[in-house]
């Protein structure tokens, strides 16, 4: 008998039956097996693991039809106590953002420990033990001095353990984990994505395993259910879904998602320096008035030129620099030393007014198209505010507008509408024709297609590209996803800890790696070993 | 330019407003219409002149020429509490208007620029720390009563009240990537602050204003009450209130009348604020379980 059977399950708007967003799913889940529940954003997955943990938002949404079974149990006739042990006990869930999910008030010890003392009749100390054991088994250093922590002072891989840990410790059967590393680092998240295989092994846990991620698919899934709006589109082995999708829809996704192997660089056409940055330093934190001085170096010595038509990437971690070094650049925040000259001139020195001129030259495209466009302004409010900054006639500026919404792929007649009436990809497009409408040099990407899904990513790309050739821009694409990087970038620097550790050709940066933590992140790549667009192993 | 900054504000649709709030704030709003109404109107509504003395007709119940009875000087109460309101009333708004302005253009520098946020928050710290009542009682002693001296003087402890909101407004919203974006479009900070920030301001800052209003109309009664408010000349619900204290063991209905106008027009202000909080920010709303 499978662990979880999920049968016809529908599922409604609560207040309108007939708004359906599950459409009757079937899933089955076996003990040991690990089975991802794949789609974007929208397609219902994190719904259906809600439904199944019957955490599903009370008063808007609710289960409609169908049968949620667990071990023969159907969990949509447990009264709400009952259904909480079950919650405890038999399944349990990990979260995304690990540091939402724990009290930031208790030790992260004593929270593993209350859910132990909730739900069984355990001595003090052989909770105690119990945690301690647990704590063990996920793999984290100096244990006793973890258990006191909050959960601040742990960084977020410690976290995610401690979530795991919590999860695990009543050993359920099953373990809903909704996209538990897509917050972390990929080398972070290729250790999360081996200890949850390992632990599942050892303790026969069924996982269902909730992500966009194809990469993450590749690496840990038995078998894959394809998700999109709110349909079961195709199930199978992993395999099989990987070698040859049935589905039309499946195929798109998986060769939207980018290759890691790097495009033939272009060759450069023209010569003339877009932006010159040289031995830039940004230190954070000066020492208070009594306060002894706590830095930190967050960009040290970064050197690097970009010529007019190219794309150099900047990659690396969290905390690497990368989003330092974007935001001197646009002068966002004032560099601690160093220069920065644009299209020749110098502007780190700038004052706000002597800058005046230069920002016309520079501009960005956000991470977040949701909180980069001001809610309350039209589009074409948004896409001219620059051009008359600079003189432009209203008249002309939004005659420029329709232009350029047309250039980056939507129509005209859009520009009078507001920005919560467009999709992410949209708003994407929209933040790029306002950063054109000021004829830049330089267009600084910080995480540009990060918060978008991978068919929206590549289109997104593609613009980029298409643009580029057109304008003759130059592009700073700053990105923490390596295959983003491979496809987009002529030339690469990795960054770690504020410093740049290898700088060069994309096709010999990600292709033949010198340094070791080039060679680090490459390996974590997740689905590294998959050429996903050709549907085949990568040819070694 | 102004109607542009103003829309989208208040993203509700009418409809979703009344499933949201309920009965309560819209019988609050009508009797807060009547009220408004009673105080324009007065000399219409009132049946006798609210400052004729009548010797005679002293501590009288009521009666079909006096409805509420007289006072100690056989004025009639119900004109009384009739023009008592007009004074509540432009206090009320008055004071909400002034402590906005005012509170509004503070804030929002305070909460852009950093050096400037420094002494403006340490100025503000230091009117806070005064008790509104004792800085009012302090000024209209100063420069004596008048309706602007009680008006100013409600209005200054009033004001950090309101820079210390747009100010936290403003911390937050400055940090957005649409305001960022705007300042790489090379948008003058007065614009930056005018079009993209000031706007967030507005939802929070009509919940505070009801709650500015409330606070003033019972200050000033306060203020009356303790003889430091406007004249006594001019009714006001403070100085009935404060003149019938005497008589109290006597006839207790002539500190009854005008303090239960006072309480409902407090009561209505405040229902209307909560709504407004319910509507404007949906998290604060009613939680369903």
């Amino acid at each position: 008998m499978p662990v979880l059977m999920v049968e016809d399950l529908h599922v409604a708007v609560d207040s309108k039956a007939e708004l359906e967003v599950i459409h009757g799913i079937t899933i089955e889940i076996n003990a040991g097996e690990t089975v991802c529940l794949v789609g974007e954003s929208g397609s219902g997955k994190s719904v259906s693991s809600l439904a199944t943990m019957g955490l599903l938002p009370k008063g808007s949404l609710k289960v409609t039809k169908g049968r949620i079974l667990l071990d023969g149990e159907n969990l949509l006739d447990l009264s709400p106590s009952q259904l909480r042990d079950r919650r405890a006990t038999r399944m349990s869930m990990i979260f995304q953002e690990p540091m939402t999910a724990l009290n930031p008030v208790i030790k992260v010890g004593e929270q593993i420990e209350e859910v132990l003392q909730a739900h069984t009749k355990l001595s003090n100390a052989e909770t105690h033990a119990k945690v301690m054991d647990m704590l063990e088994q996920v793999g984290l250093p100096d244990i006793e001095r973890i258990a006191r922590s909050y959960p601040h002072q742990l960084s977020g891989g410690q976290r995610q353990r401690i979530m795991i840990a919590m999860a695990l410790v009543l050993e359920p059967r099953l373990l809903i984990a909704d996209e538990p590393t897509t917050a972390l680092d990929v080398t972070t998240q290729k250790q999360i994505l081996k200890l949850i295989k390992e632990l599942q092994e050892k303790h026969g846990t069924a996982v269902l395993f909730i992500t966009h991620d194809m990469g993450v698919v590749a690496e840990i899934a038995d078998r894959v259910y394809v998700m999109n709006q709110g349909d079961l589109v195709e199930s199978g082995e992993v395999k099989q879904i990987l070698s040859s999708p049935r589905q039309d829809y499946t195929r798109r996704l998986l060769s939207s998602v980018p290759s890691l192997v790097p495009r033939a660089s272009r060759p450069v056409i023209r010569k003339k320096l877009a932006l010159q940055v040289t031995e830039l330093n940004k230190v954070y934190g000066r020492g208070g008035f009594l306060s002894k001085a706590k830095t930190t170096h967050a960009a040290r010595e970064v050197s690097f030129n970009l010529t007019a038509g190219r794309t150099l990437g900047i990659v690396g971690e969290s905390g690497s620099g990368k989003s330092t070094v974007a935001r001197c650049v646009m002068r966002m925040i004032d560099p601690t030393s160093g220069g920065i000259r644009v299209g020749g001139q110098e502007i780190s020195g700038l004052t706000r007014k002597g800058l005046h001129p230069f920002r016309k030259r520079l501009q960005m495209v956000f991470q977040d198209p949701y909180r980069s466009l001001n809610p309350r302004l039209t589009i074409e409010e948004s896409i001219i505010e620059g051009p008359v900054n600079y003189g432009t006639p209203p008249k002309a500026a939004r005659a420029r507008a329709g232009e350029l919404l047309e250039l980056v792929g939507l129509p005209a007649s859009a520009a009078k509408r507001y920005p919560h009436m467009f999709s992410g990809g949209q708003r994407q497009r929209i933040a790029i024709a306002r950063a054109l409408a000021m004829e830049p040099e330089l267009l600084v990407a910080d995480e540009a297609v990060s918060a978008l899904d991978v068919s929206v990513q590549s289109q997104v790309l593609e613009l980029l590209t298409e643009i580029q050739e057109r304008t003759g821009i130059a592009i700073l694409f700053i990105t923490h996803d390596l295959r983003v990087a491979a496809q987009i970038c002529d030339e690469v620097a990795v960054m770690r800890r504020g410093e740049v550790v290898e700088i060069g050709e994309t096709a010999d940066v990600l292709g033949n790696p010198q340094h070791e933590y080039t060679q680090a992140l490459l390996s974590a790549a997740p689905g590294r070993d998959w050429d996903f667009a050709n549907f085949r192993p990568v040819a070694a | 330019m102004a109607e542009k900054t103003l829309r989208g504000a208040f993203p509700l649709s009418t409809r979703k407003i009344s499933a949201r709030i309920g009965i309560a704030p819209i019988i609050a709003a009508v009797v807060l219409l009547i009220i408004i109404l009673i105080a324009i109107f007065a000399p219409l509504v009132a049946p006798h002149d609210p400052l004729l003395q009548n010797p005679i007709e002293r501590l009288k119940p009521p009666s079909s020429d006096h409805l509420l009875g007289t006072d100690n000087y056989g004025r009639d109460l119900f004109s009384r509490v009739v023009y008592g309101a007009r004074v509540s009333l432009v206090i009320g708004i008055g004071v909400t208007i002034l402590s906005v302005v005012i509170g509004l253009a503070v804030g929002l520098v305070s909460g852009f620029f950093r050096t400037a946020d420094a002494v403006i928050m340490r100025i503000m710290d230091g009117l806070m720390a005064m008790p509104s009542v004792l800085l009012a009682i302090a000024i209209v002693s100063l420069v004596g009563a008048s309706i602007w001296t009680v008006m100013a003087a409600i209005t200054i402890p009033e004001i950090p009240r309101v820079v210390r909101l747009v100010r936290s407004v403003v911390l937050t919203a400055r940090e957005e990537p649409y305001v960022e974006a705007a300042i790489a479009l090379g948008t003058s900070m007065p614009r930056v602050l005018w079009r993209h920030l000031m706007p967030n301001t507005f939802a929070p800052l009509t919940v505070q204003a009801t709650y500015v209003c409330a606070s003033a109309i019972l200050t000033e009664a306060i203020l009356s009450f303790l003889g430091a408010g406007v004249s006594t000349e001019t009714p006001t619900w403070g100085n009935i209130m404060a003149e019938a204290r005497v008589f109290f063991q006597l006839k207790p209905s002539l500190i009854l009348w005008p303090g239960l106008a006072l309480s409902l027009c407090i009561l209505s202000i405040n229902l209307l604020g909560d709504a407004a909080r319910d509507v404007l920010d949906p998290r604060m709303g009613k939680r369903e379980d």
